[in-house]
């Protein structure tokens, strides 16, 4: 085709862009994905000579919460670019289309970027009763995924919903709601999850498949390691007083007022991979933690399952709703003492005789001489 | 039976299995003990600045240079079941003939039914201890696994993330410590039968059941010897 494509630093430009804001917004990046000040330079060269990457944005069962913190990145490039472009191609939320002009771009984007575009997706995909839970032009979540995943180049699986099924899929879980990775094999999945991910994270993660043109490094389950390698309760500030034995006992005592550790009222950072502590939220103000509130673990499988969210260990599956491993490992600990007492107690009746009998015995006769040992 | 019990001494436990047995005693002891501090830290209510103290990181050191004493000496009782004597050997742990399953039959109707019967014959562990050992060292084998799975995230050494697979099998850290924690109940019930059981035998039959884990030697009937020489 003769059309001409503009880089990305064109079409930067073309939005009134200049050089500096756009070498600003290299560096950004450049520091929100980890990379070495070389990598700036990287980034650059991509931006001026790549096109943008097509990008279908597909909503499942969700709450437009990433969708949501997407929007909100510290740095307008993103907004102006990659979402508008988004929008062009297809996007439900974004879209200026509706109806069949809406489903006409998505399948114009699909033939015309065949194996070429990223599929993104956000929500969960519900299984039961054939998928009905959720439609659009007539066909189910299900095998609009299965049909756009066929031809992309790649899936980004976003929030805890697209990578581990998020609160759709917590107990009794009613619409059979699945994850992207449980659904779709033999395509790259790229996890970020988190209810929602951090806009960082999210720009982070798409920004470098964007100008790299290729996945950045995952962990074993799938995650951009730059984000998800280290636990909040590795990065967070308030570790000292983890470490000094000072928790917050209550929400209300005097210890949460001097923003000690909040461990024994639940917080989940111990147990969490994500970045916030680190990238922090709404453009690095503030997070969870520092809001005084415990990290509820939102970017970690069945999160929502592995409550109450504000004792330290989650209750234990199949007991009472608030019965911890403890609870259980005492009943069963008073339990085995009573039986050793109950034992102890017949077995002086039962083994009465046989035990007097010995005593008896050794009483009157003297123990025979030692015979040597078998294995010396 | 009126007539005198004559007992021989036999030297069951050598000092590998001894060693290892308090050890490992003493490891379960501290690792249960500040694995319940890490889940269940004091509640102190003071106004001390985070830079004064140190005691719940203290804590969780002990528990995890305790954790690496506890899986070696753990290793070293796996080496040393092939290179021990008949009493070390696997063969024991593992109940493969006919004999050590009818001999845990006798086991529960002595201690539990508490039904007249025969001594037992067993010199070191009677089969059905041996295979709740055998499930002990398969517990002994998830708390390092899920342990040292956990401590992956906080190491930059290679040896504990040679365990960080267990992560994403359980789940997440979540269950993995929700697992390792309900197991130091294993650990502490564990102890508890036991111990009675081993002051249980040695009332029982008298052959030294408490000491023989101190010094080695048993003291067995001179004719059940003489009967059974190979069991
Ligand atoms: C007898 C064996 C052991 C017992 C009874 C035991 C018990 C416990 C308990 C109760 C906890 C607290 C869990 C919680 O509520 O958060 C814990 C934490 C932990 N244990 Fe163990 N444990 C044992 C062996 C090990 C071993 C072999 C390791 C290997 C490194 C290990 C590593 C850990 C780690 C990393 C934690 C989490 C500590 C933290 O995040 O600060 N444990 N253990
Ligand atoms: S507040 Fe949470 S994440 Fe921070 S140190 Fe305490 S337990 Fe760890």
């Amino acid at each position: 085709m003769s059309e001409h494509l503009p880089t990305m630093w064109e079409e930067i430009r073309a939005r009134g862009y200049s050089r500096r804001d756009f070498l600003k917004f290299c560096a950004w990046t450049a520091a929100f994905l980890g990379l070495e000040s070389s990598g700036i330079g990287q980034i650059v060269h991509a931006m001026e000579t790549k096109t943008r990457l097509p990008v279908i944005w597909l909503h499942g069962q969700e709450c437009t919460c990433c969708s949501e913190s997407f929007i909100r990145t510290s740095h307008p490039i993103v907004g102006d670019i990659i979402l508008d472009h988004i929008s062009l191609d297809y996007t439900e939320t974004l879209q200026a289309a509706s109806g069949f002009q809406a489903e006409k771009c998505l399948h114009d984007t699909m033939t015309k970027y065949k194996g070429k575009y990223i599929l993104c997706f956000e929500g969960s995909i519900p299984t039961g009763n054939d998928g009905v839970y959720c439609c659009i032009a007539g066909k189910t979540m299900e095998s609009i995924l299965e049909e756009t995943a066929a031809d992309a180049k790649a899936i980004i699986a976003w929030g805890n919903c697209a990578t581990y099924g998020c609160i759709q899929a917590a107990k009794p879980n009613p619409t059979e709601a699945k994850p992207v990775q449980k659904l779709i094999s033999g395509k790259p999945i790229i996890n970020v999850p988190g209810c929602p991910p951090i806009a960082e994270v999210m720009a982070g993660t798409i920004l470098y498949m964007l100008t790299f043109d290729r996945i950045p490094a995952l962990d074993g389950q799938g995650r951009p390691k730059t984000f998800y390698s280290r636990r909040v309760h590795d990065t967070c500030y308030r570790r000292p007083n983890y470490d000094a034995g000072l928790f917050v006992e209550t929400f209300d005592d005097e210890n949460a007022k001097k923003g000690y550790c909040l461990y024994k009222v639940g917080c989940r950072g111990p147990v969490t991979y994500n970045s916030c502590a680190i990238m922090k939220w709404n453009n690095g103000v503030s997070y969870p933690i520092q809001s005084g509130h415990g990290c509820l673990g939102c970017s970690e499988l069945n999160f929502w399952d592995n409550g109450p969210f504000y004792q330290h260990l989650a209750s234990f599956p199949g007991f009472g709703i608030e019965s911890t491993a403890d609870d259980i490992g005492i009943a069963i600990g008073v339990a085995t003492a009573t039986g050793i007492a109950a034992h102890a107690v017949s077995t002086n009746i039962r083994k009465r005789k046989l035990v007097k009998k010995e005593v008896d015995v050794s009483r009157i006769k003297n123990i025979e001489k030692e015979g040597g040992n078998q294995d010396a | 039976m009126s007539t005198s019990i004559s007992m021989r001494r036999v030297y069951v436990w050598q000092l590998p299995v001894r060693l290892y047995h308090w050890i490992n005693a003493l490891c379960i002891l501290v690792l249960a003990a500040t694995g319940y501090l890490i889940g269940n830290p004091f509640a102190l209510q003071n106004s001390a600045e985070a830079y004064l103290g140190y005691w719940f990181g203290t804590v969780r050191f002990i528990h995890f240079a305790f954790a690496f004493l506890f899986f070696f000496n753990f290793v070293y009782r796996i080496y040393f079941g092939f290179v021990g004597n008949r009493f070390a050997k696997w063969g024991n742990f593992i109940p493969h003939k006919k004999e050590q399953f009818a001999e845990m039959l006798q086991v529960l109707k002595i201690d539990i039914l508490q039904t007249a019967q025969a001594p037992l014959k067993a010199i070191g562990h009677n089969s059905l201890a041996g295979v709740t050992y055998f499930i002990t060292f398969l517990i002994f084998l998830f708390q390092s696994i899920t342990g040292f799975g956990m401590y992956a995230a906080m190491s930059n050494s290679w040896f504990p993330s040679l365990f960080a697979w267990i992560v994403p099998l359980m789940g997440g850290d979540a269950y993995v410590r929700v697992w390792h924690h309900l197991m130091m109940w294993f650990f502490i019930i564990f102890a508890m039968i036991h111990v009675y059981l081993v002051f249980y035998h040695d009332y029982v039959e008298g052959r030294g059941t408490i000491s023989s884990m101190g010094g080695g030697w048993k003291f067995i009937e001179k004719e059940r010897l003489e009967k059974d020489v190979t069991h």
